[in-house]
């Protein structure tokens, strides 16, 4: 059993929470007293029944708006897979905390409301999943219940979207008619859309195989930690502990510690009281070299025979997440995995619209603009392309007056 | 491509050990809050894990509340001798001696409230500028929209419409001077997730987890343990019981539920099975439906 880490992208009216909260309540992951909270709450849907979405709206303020405000976090597990969702809001002025949901998962849920098909935020949240490098995307047509569960209005939503999905040059797009409010179609396949050959929701989601897409080859571990327990009996040891972001390690690997350039081989991994002849993306390890090479946090381990790029100017994507616009003119943090170092952001290249996919130039980068620049650091940063190797393709920036982080790097290209 | 076995419960441990691990790398002075409950005592297999052979790069820290199960506490010193590392006790009757907190009245009193004035003193105390805790996000709806690396400011509070954006698997631990911040390396996992992990790593618990007899009382509809910690009076009637706790807080609110579950696998099976979160067995979240929300902002953990 493997966890499948997903978000949902829609808006309030879409029926997202409910969405959400239909796929809790019905795979029986609500536990008796939130479910006697629920009922005792005074929010209930038209009919009478239990108003789902307040399963995941969390917060006081939240509840009193009636909006979703912030990521929020839910688990449900059936006996094929254990699920984490991260619960964003579709609002544009919440596009951060899209971008921070999506940065996690392995796969997108789009909604679209079947009464208004494709709309603008639908192009918004495409985009956003297509910028954090997303490959499997399940466009729920929602609320079918309110079309008659119309096939023909189904299948001329999907005919829009699959024109938007091959411009954003989207990978894996699968579609289900579904209604959250009825549950049709979200854990049992519905009765009324016999039309619909497809798998229920619940039933997709826990066969998508997502490894095979999105794995890197390319073997890359920064280290977090040296380990030197320098007690009598351990004199010598030093271990370099870290998680493998992508790839894989095998002993007697030539490797290259990044970025002093020195070369060694993997001498022996540890795993507390194990030693395993390999480390594996995903894995957290002790990594020993052959020989005794200068190495401490912040720099990476990577496989000689597959380096990396090396710069210290670097095309990225960039979105924009404080309320305090970007400031060309001033030095920030980057924090790449467990390296930090100072930068500027050099260059505007262009700005996207979001809703129109529109790409025009600017001098001013605001709280949830999103568009491509030019960063340069003080340091060089060992990188590959975010589309080529997530882990190792992203950054923070970090603002050290305030110490916020303030945007999301995804790297483009090394500038020559 | 090589295949190999990582399951979820190893995904969630390599996703714990490399937050233990930031939490060295980024601060000064870290600690590890230890309750003596089945997720710190998880954490502490997991520092293990991040840093065998070395030393753990911070203490334990535990706040004792002076209401605390004798069994929790034995376990604690047992298993500080075990692992040969740093312990250190804040203690609520302390700061209650000191006048800093007042001792609850009426029937329901509680130290659970006190101990964050504890807590607070003992981060300041030792310059804490991080604080591990073993918090789960499926644990209450408020937690559910925490960071893994969570501000707090030099009061303690947290402040839900200003968190940081968390992205990737990246953590942001910058602070100014007062400010720390508390980490949650076991977010992600749940309730049984702790449970399953604890079974296959063939973990020792306190012995109140598991089915016992002994003294309660009936209270607010739930069983609580006799004790001189708990104010009782006539009307309360102390019979016996078999029990055990799924949570282990003060004496005077953690409430036990009726068990036969003496071994690990009964109580994987008792929890698959029930149908009152764990949560539910914590008086203190009843108060009202945005309790936990207003105790995170007082600096709660």
């Amino acid at each position: 059993m493997n966890i499948l880490k997903f978000f949902t992208a829609g808006s309030v009216d879409d029926g997202k929470s409910t969405l959400i909260g239909r796929l809790l309540y019905d795979t029986d992951s609500i536990l008796a007293d939130q479910l006697e909270a629920l009922q005792s709450s005074n929010r209930k849907n038209d009919d009478g029944t239990i108003d789902l979405a307040i399963l995941t709206d969390g917060l006081r303020a939240e509840r009193e708006q009636g909006i979703t405000i912030d990521v929020a976090y839910k688990y449900f597990q059936t006996d094929k897979r254990k699920f984490i969702i991260a619960d964003t809001p579709g609002h544009i002025q919440y596009t951060r905390n899209m971008v921070t949901g999506a940065s996690t998962a392995n796969l997108a849920i789009i909604l679209i409301d079947a009464r208004n098909g494709v709309v603008e935020q639908t192009i918004r949240h495409s985009y956003l999943v297509s910028l954090l490098g997303i490959k499997h995307i399940v466009v729920c047509i929602n609320k079918m219940d309110m079309v008659d569960y119309s096939q023909d209005v189904y299948n001329s939503i999907i005919e829009k979207y699959k024109v938007l999905a091959q411009q954003l040059k989207l990978v894996d797009v699968n579609y289900i008619p579904v209604s959250a409010l009825k549950g049709d179609n979200i854990v049992q396949n519905s009765e009324r859309m016999d039309w619909y050959e497809g798998e229920s929701l619940l039933h997709f989601l826990e066969k998508v195989d997502t490894d095979s897409l999105e794995k890197s080859t390319l073997a890359r571990m920064p280290v977090q930690w040296v380990i030197r327990p320098q007690t009598e009996a351990l004199h010598d040891y030093r271990g370099y502990a870290g998680r493998v972001l992508s790839g894989t390690f095998n002993l007697n690997d030539k490797v290259t510690v990044l970025p002093s350039g020195a070369s060694s081989i993997v001498e022996k991994i540890e795993f507390f009281d194990q030693t395993p002849d390999a480390a594996h993306a995903g894995q957290s390890v002790i990594i020993h070299l052959k020989d005794d090479v200068d190495i401490s946090r912040g720099d990476t381990i990577v496989n000689a025979s597959a380096l990396p790029q090396e710069s210290k100017l670097i095309e990225a994507d960039l979105c924009w997440m404080d309320g305090r616009a970007l400031d060309t003119s001033i030095t920030y943090l980057i924090q790449h995995n467990s390296k930090v170092t100072k930068c500027k952001i050099s260059e505007i290249l262009h700005k996207v619209d979001i809703n129109t996919l529109e790409k025009h130039s600017a001098e001013e980068f605001k709280l949830n603009d999103i568009g491509r620049v030019i960063v340069k650091t003080a340091d060089a940063l060992a990188f590959d392309l975010y589309d080529d190797n997530r882990a190792n393709g992203s950054a923070i920036l970090v603002d050290s007056r305030t110490n916020l982080t303030v945007g999301a790097l995804m790297f483009r290209a090394a500038v020559e | 491509m090589s295949t190999y076995n990582f399951d979820y419960l190893d995904e969630l441990e390599a996703e714990a050990i490399h937050i233990l691990r930031e939490v060295a790398g980024q601060f000064e002075k870290p600690a590890l809050l230890f309750s003596g409950g089945k997720d710190s005592i998880t954490l502490v297999r997991l520092a293990e894990k991040a840093f065998r052979p070395g030393k753990f790069p911070f203490p334990l820290v535990h706040i004792d509340t002076g209401h605390n199960f004798q069994e929790t506490i034995d376990y604690r010193d047992q298993m500080i001798e075990r692992i040969g590392e740093r312990l250190i006790v804040g203690s609520v009757q302390e700061s209650i001696n000191q006048g800093k907190v007042v001792e609850q009245k009426g029937k329901n009193a509680s130290r659970n409230a006190l101990q964050t004035v504890t807590l607070l003193d003992t981060i300041a105390k030792y310059e804490f500028d991080a604080c591990i805790g073993g918090a789960r996000r499926d644990e209450e709806k408020a937690r559910a929209k925490e960071r893994i690396f969570s501000v707090r400011d030099e009061f303690g509070q947290w402040d839900p419409k200003r968190q940081r954006p968390e992205l990737w698997n990246i953590y942001n631990g910058k602070i100014h001077k007062g400010e720390n911040v508390r980490v949650f390396p076991i977010s992600n996992w749940t309730e049984l997730d702790v449970w399953n992990y604890i079974r296959r790593e063939n973990i020792e618990l306190p012995s109140i987890y598991f089915s016992h007899e002994r003294e309660v009382i009936t209270r607010n509809g739930q069983l609580m343990a006799a004790s001189p910690f708990l104010n009782m009076d006539d009307e309360d009637i102390v019979f016996r019981k078999q029990v055990r706790f799924r949570t282990v807080g003060d004496m005077s609110c953690t409430a036990a539920v009726e068990s036969e579950a003496i071994l690990i696998d009964d109580i994987i099976t008792e929890i698959s099975a029930s149908k009152i979160s764990e949560r539910g067995a914590r008086m203190d979240d009843k108060v009202s439906e945005a309790a936990m929300e207003d105790r995170k902002k007082g600096g709660y953990f």
